[in-house]
């Protein structure tokens, strides 16, 4: 197996979509092979730039993903998308459709285009983005962008992925207490205002700003852009908001200690993956299925059913 | 970070749905895709006016299983052969992946269309449920090694 893995490496480095796709695809789903080839790939890592983006269903992120993409491209950097749809709660089925507004993109070589079923994670990602984004950032893109799950107001685990991060709001998202709420608000980085050739904006801009006046002392002010991505309007002052965050970043070290954070994070996320995995070969399925008739039952109560699993402290 | 444990994740099968050429008439290629969602698959949706380049392109780099198209204006024996070509200059071939073809096609064109690579072919009033069913049997037979 080695041989094979060996070579798969050699052309993906040599910069082989093919390679390079397969090999996303093992990562995903947890392939031992996938693991290995992280394991390889991961010292290559650490060079792109990763951005962002979030908003809710329909503020437009796959398009303004697509435009974010062009104006890099125009700038010389190469770009990976990962792009993130929910799964089915039901049947784990799922309609990946963001590519619908990329396909302009797809002559570009320099470009390459992921799209990730959410899997049953709930954050706003599937559990596989990071690993994924480390393959593309080993096999060579400067910028990997990062499009979520349309997100309500808690999925937030793309703040901990990216290193930037840009909510993308609408006009007429609801009065300003939305803004006020704690949440999705609190981790843009970049807050895009999409669709501004739309009536409202300026009540969505001026909302925005009164939250930033009340923030907490931030020595990150996040710069407020308005945008067009339909017209490709805005988009250059999106990007140079982006690439003035990377440079604070740079600036005040920050970007070190995020890097740290997110692999703490990281680590944790499969470690408990794991013993959870040991505690369901070990205990087993069989007693969990009893525990909760029990539970169900009212015999027992969750709490003591879970202590009576894997035991208390 | 989700919790969700990877390594326990198998493997799904991955579906690209695409409707190459001019006809904007997309009504069965989502009620496809939406079947193949329901019966458990990741379905890449592409959207209309596809060219060749741009499904083969999807396909590479979505490593999917299946490529499903849907012509309804007639332009199938023109287009879905350039696909299979363009499909194949990027290594992906009807050993490693499934083509299926959907739309008004005759069974003279079907039989054609099977002899340059294509699975199966479905026309009206084919059942989603067989559609997934087929994919269901087929893909464990495709060489993805």
């Amino acid at each position: 197996m080695s041989g094979r893995l060996d070579e798969l490496q050699a052309r993906l480095l040599d910069g082989d979509r093919r390679a390079l796709s397969r090999v996303l695809s093992w990562v995903e789903n947890g392939d031992a092979r996938g693991r290995e080839m992280l394991r390889r790939l991961y010292p290559r890592s650490g060079r792109a730039r990763i951005i962002g983006l979030t908003g809710s269903p329909g503020a437009g992120k796959s398009t303004v993903t697509n435009e974010f993409a062009k104006v890099c491209r125009a700038r010389g950097l190469s770009v990976g998308i990962v792009a993130v749809d929910p799964s089915s709660p039901y049947t784990q089925g799922a309609i990946l459709g963001d590519r619908v507004r990329m396909a302009e993109l797809h002559a570009d070589r320099g470009v390459f285009i992921r799209s990730l079923a959410s899997r049953g994670a709930l954050g706003g990602l599937s559990a596989a983005t990071q690993d994924v984004v480390h393959v593309l950032d080993a096999y060579g893109k400067d910028v990997v962008l990062i499009e979520t799950v349309g997100a309500g107001q808690d999925e937030v685990e793309i703040a901990s992925t990216a290193q930037t991060t840009v909510l993308v709001n609408t006009p007429n998202m609801g009065d300003d207490v939305q803004t006020l709420k704690a949440g999705i608000m609190e981790i843009a980085d970049v807050l895009a205002v999409n669709k501004a050739d739309l009536p409202g904006v300026d009540r969505m801009v001026s909302a925005l700003k009164a939250l930033l006046s009340l923030a907490p002392d931030r020595d990150w002010q996040p710069p407020i852009t308005p945008l067009v991505a339909t017209k490709s309007e805005g988009v250059e002052q999106l990007v140079d908001a982006c690439e003035a965050h990377h440079a604070h970043l740079v600036e005040t070290g920050r970007l070190a200690d995020a890097e740290s954070a997110r692999a703490r994070q990281q680590i944790v996320a499969l470690a408990r993956g794991r013993v959870l995995a040991n505690l369901l070969n070990e205990i087993g399925e069989e007693r969990l299925s009893q525990l909760s008739t029990a539970v169900a039952s009212r015999s027992t109560d969750p709490h003591s059913a879970a202590e009576a699993w894997v035991g208390g402290e | 970070m989700p919790d969700t444990d990877a390594a326990a994740v198998a493997e799904k099968i991955r579906v690209l749905v695409a409707k190459p050429g001019l006809d904007g008439h997309d009504r069965g290629a989502k009620i496809v895709a939406r079947a193949l969602r329901d019966a458990g698959m990741e379905v890449i949706y592409t959207g209309i006016r596809q060219t060749p380049d741009m499904i083969a392109e999807a396909a590479l780099q979505e490593d999917v299983h299946v490529i499903a198209l849907s012509v309804l204006s007639g332009a199938h024996l023109e287009l879905f052969p350039r696909i299979v070509d363009a499909c194949r200059e990027r290594g992906i071939t009807p050993q490693n992946t499934l083509f299926l073809g959907g739309g008004i096609i005759p069974p003279d064109d079907a039989a054609m269309l099977q002899g340059v690579g294509f699975s199966a072919v479905f026309g009206p009033g084919a059942h989603t449920g067989d559609i997934a069913a087929y994919v269901r049997e087929h893909v464990p037979a495709l060489d993805r090694s």
